[in-house]
């Protein structure tokens, strides 16, 4: 081994170069090997629309389905509380979802297509407990203050009957309202978008 | 800013001997120089290993070790998950690719008596490895739960009834129910996630430890380190790193070609890597036409089939697997390489790989009578290759053994003699067609008989 | 010396020469980028086979997908009524008939053509003849004392061998037309084509995709080895 006539440009040349290509296929094959941790096709599958009739729903009643395994809430809301969510809006965090997640033709002061019914994901923004379901206004436990709502056991988060969250709770941001469209008037598609065609 | 990452760096160091580990195992470790085409196969096992154990852990996330769920989810896997077709083909082209590696890596150390005084721990090490692959192997094979699975396994684990008075017992606790089944199936896969790879690994860091203890042997079994330079390096040795780690580089680019090849176009391997009954889910009331262990078990297989006595052939089987780890202590010969050995051993190898050929090929076919009858005389071979190795490796005459390193032509020297050797075989034959004339190369017979005489005489010659 | 030659020779015979006596596998004409016969194959499958045989690991997604056609017209053309498109291939026969029926559940087909191989199907489907002392009154030549009744009868009509004596042994040498169906045997042969190409689709729906992504792949690792290859030669100048 001698050191001479050694020519360490094309050496390092050489070893960049390979490193490079060697670097490239490593990154190639740690696509497939990441992306199949992603959801599969059975995974998708559980994730198709989901199709809810809303014809037996009374005015105040709330009913649940589940959409990509999470629960969705249809909520026939009474001209009572939408005038409460239109007056009382200076306790909200978010009172016109800017921050919040929710379909264009949902980001309105009742969040939801048609007034009286409100569609969400049943799942609080904080960690993602499922809150209680709690209309009636001023109960012993929650104050004087409660004008109906949702209330979230697990780190107290309130929200109003538009899943507004209220002021000075854990949960950042208003409930998620998924993507959903009216097939008639009393059929409702969950994780579908309504397009402009249906408006 | 230099200085910082500088100074983080010897915290690590003074706490954890990194640099020395590099150096003892890469940067200062002399191996050989003259290491040839054989000696890629260790680094690629490793390569396989690692394979294996990543794509096994990204099978293992949707792999169901349930009886009724096992074949669904290996299909769903090759269907629905994302990109799990490949993570499975590497997994399964892997298995194979494992085996051939690993044969070729034995048959060098075969071939240049790398099992020799003071290596036999190296190779003990080795052989332990190659029994825990094969339990890996097998145990893996059941996994997918098809025809295949079940039927091998089931006719390989009533191999241990066969012993005499705690046999049928010990097959039903290894089965853990009175078939193959749900109990079994969740047992192999434990066994085959975590607890054989876990002693697989350990064996690995144990053969490669002993092995840089005393160093690597090398194709004309020299022990490099009797020759040193004044600074205490071997004079034929040089650092593992850069020199065998670039070379390694470019086998493990070969090897890859190789293996997407059969990933790609023919995962399959014509029934060789995946037979084609194990496409059918398991079926405990119908044995499939035709069982065959996979390719890299039959050579083992058929030296089973070949006894006419149930106990006997499991003892030969097993025997198979004990001669070698007796290597070290069968032969007697005081040369190591092949290249100094004389005649006798050189015949005894050519008929020892025709007869493991043989095996390996007898062991896919369907035994009839003249099936059977080859196999006796190839089990014979087989075992007396070794039996009587103490024997002829004594009494035989050995060539002198060199005191340096011999310097043998590389392939790329050899590209010449190659090139030489194309003009002798091929020759232009000019045509005119349609008034033109068009210039074929065609294949000429008397130049093809000369070389295939001359390589004839060659390997003769070679043979003495 | 001359019957250990012959051993010799007879073991090097791929085990597929002593399988076939008598009638030979015939060439199923495989082609996976032929969209028309893959949607033709998958038609004919649903109207024949599937209301016995499902195929459960094909989703009417995959077929939409692989086959380059709107999902809409699959659920209207391909799949059976009500079906949805995330829906597998079922059969619509609960496994206690198929039972009662047939002595054994019709199998599932998604992998049959990796473990018969496409050119079993083809000569299987094509290979139905009448023989009367059978139960079902027809025989297969390459599935002998078959257990299903031809399901394709009414497109290819009906097949009667013909017989010759080799060997001391009656062998069946051809097939012959005795009724035409709805089809021309050559229509028919297209038909049955196109199912076993839909077949081998469904044994591994990855495969077009799978084998048009190897040259890339080894394209690449080629020009990894090839710079690792000078690498090396460089290195190893210091050498000798």
């Amino acid at each position: 081994m001698s050191e001479q006539g050694v020519d360490h440009s094309k050496r390092q040349f050489l070893t960049t170069a390979l490193t490079v290509v060697g670097a490239v296929g490593t990154g190639y094959i740690a696509v497939p090997f990441l992306s199949q941790m992603q959801p599969s096709t059975k995974a998708k599958a559980a994730g198709a629309p989901v199709e809810i009739d809303i014809s037996k729903l009374e005015t105040g009643q709330l009913i649940r389905a589940a959409w990509r395994g999470k629960p969705v809430w249809v909520l026939n809301r009474t001209p009572e509380v939408l005038a409460v969510l239109a007056t009382e809006t200076s306790k909200l965090a978010d009172p016109n979802s800017l921050e919040s997640n929710q379909p264009a033709y949902a980001q309105n002061e009742l969040r939801s297509i048609k007034p009286e019914i409100f569609v969400a994901v049943g799942l609080c923004t904080h960690l993602g407990c499922s809150p209680t379901f709690r209309p009636e206004i001023a109960p012993n436990d929650l104050g004087s203050d409660w004008k109906g709502g949702f209330f979230c056991p697990c780190h107290g988060s309130g929200f109003d009957l538009a899943g507004r969250v209220v002021r000075g709770v854990p949960a950042p941001t208003n409930l998620d309202v998924p993507p959903h469209r009216y097939i008639t008037d009393t059929r409702i598609i969950i994780g579908e978008d309504t397009t402009e065609a249906d408006v | 800013m230099k200085s910082k990452i500088d100074s983080c760096g010897s915290w690590v160091l003074d706490r954890f001997p990194l640099t020395k580990l590099w150096n003892d195992h890469m940067a200062q470790y002399y191996a050989p120089k003259n290491f040839n085409f054989w000696y890629f196969f260790g680094s690629l096992a490793l390569l396989v290993l690692v394979n294996q154990l990543i794509t096994g852990i990204l099978l293992t996330m949707n792999y169901k070790p349930d009886a009724s769920l096992a074949f669904d989810s290996v299909e769903y896997i090759m269907r629905e998950v994302p990109w799990g077709w490949l993570v499975r083909y590497m997994h399964s082209t892997g298995a194979s690719a494992f085996f051939i590696v690993v044969y070729l890596h034995m048959f060098r150390g075969l071939i240049y008596g790398s099992y020799k005084q003071p290596r036999e721990l190296v190779w003990i090490f080795g052989m332990l490895l190659f029994l825990a692959l094969m339990a890996e192997a097998f145990m893996g094979y059941l996994l997918p739960w098809g025809q295949m699975s079940y039927w091998g396994a089931q006719v390989i684990i009533s191999l241990f009834s066969a012993i005499p008075v705690i046999g049928d017992d010990l097959s039903l606790w290894v089965r853990g129910d009175y078939v193959i089944s749900d109990a079994t199936l969740n047992r192999f896969f434990a066994f085959h996630v975590i607890a054989i790879p876990l002693i697989l690994l350990m064996l690995v860091f144990m053969h490669i430890i002993a092995l840089h203890e005393v160093g690597s042997n090398n194709p004309d079994g020299i022990e490099i380190k009797a020759s040193k330079d004044p600074w205490g390096h071997p004079v034929d040795g040089i650092p593992f790193h850069p020199y065998y780690t670039v070379k390694d580089i470019v086998g493990v680019a070969v090897f890859l070609f190789f293996f997407a090849t059969v990933m790609f176009y023919m995962p399959e391997m014509g029934g060789y890597f995946l037979e084609h009954a194990n496409f059918i889910p398991a079926d405990p009331l119908a044995t499939p036409e035709h069982i065959a262990p996979v390719w890299y078990f039959t050579p083992f297989y058929a030296i089973l089939r070949a006894i006419p006595d149930k106990f006997a052939g499991v003892i030969a089987m097993g025997g198979a697997i004990v001669v070698l780890f007796l290597l070290p202590w069968l032969d007697r010969s005081p040369v190591k390489s092949i290249r100094y050995r004389g005649g006798i051993y050189k015949k005894a190898i050519v008929l020892f790989v025709i007869s493991f050929l043989g095996l390996g090929y007898l062991g896919m076919q369907a035994p009839t009578a003249g099936a059977t009858m080859m196999a006796r005389i190839f089990t014979a071979i087989y075992f007396g290759f070794f039996l009587l190795m103490p024997i002829y490796t004594r009494w035989e005459k050995t060539k002198p053994v060199p005191k340096k390193l011999t310097e043998q032509p590389t392939l790329e020297d050899r590209i010449p003699a190659l090139k030489k050797i194309y003009g002798e075989v091929i020759k232009d034959v000019t045509e005119v067609k349609d008034g033109k004339t068009i210039t074929h190369k065609r294949p000429d017979t008397a130049g093809v008989a000369r070389v295939i005489r001359r390589t004839a005489t060659n390997i003769k010659k070679g043979l003495d | 010396m001359k019957k250990l030659l012959q051993t010799c020779l007879l073991l090097l015979m791929p085990l597929g020469v002593f399988a076939s006596a008598g009638m030979e596998l015939e060439d199923a004409d495989i082609d996976l980028s032929n969209k028309k016969s893959l949607e033709n194959g998958a038609h004919l499958y649903v109207q024949y086979c599937l209301g016995c045989h499902s195929t459960k690991y094909i989703r009417y997604l995959n077929i939409a997908d692989d086959f380059d056609i709107d999902q809409e017209e699959i659920l209207e053309k391909v799949a059976p009524d009500g079906a949805g498109i995330y829906d597998k291939m079922l059969s619509a026969m609960n496994a206690h008939d198929a039972k009662k029926w047939f002595g054994t559940k019709p199998p599932d087909l998604s992998l049959i053509a990796r473990s018969r191989g496409a050119d079993w199907l083809y000569s299987y489907l094509r290979g139905f003849y009448i023989d009367t002392k059978k139960p079902l009154g027809v025989n297969n030549t390459v599935f002998p004392d078959v257990g299903m009744p031809n399901p394709l009868w009414q497109l290819q009509g009906t097949q009667e061998a013909i017989y010759e004596n080799i060997d001391g042994q009656n062998v069946i040498t051809e097939l012959t037309l005795v009724e035409q169906g709805t089809m021309t045997p050559e229509e028919f042969d297209q038909a049955v084509n196109d199912i076993v190409n839909f077949l081998v689709y469904a044994g591994e729906p990855i495969q077009e995709e799978r084998r048009s992504m190897g040259k890339y792949v080894l394209f690449f690792i080629f020009m990894f080895g090839l710079l690792a290859y000078l690498l090396k030669r460089e290195y190893w100048k210091d050498i000798h």
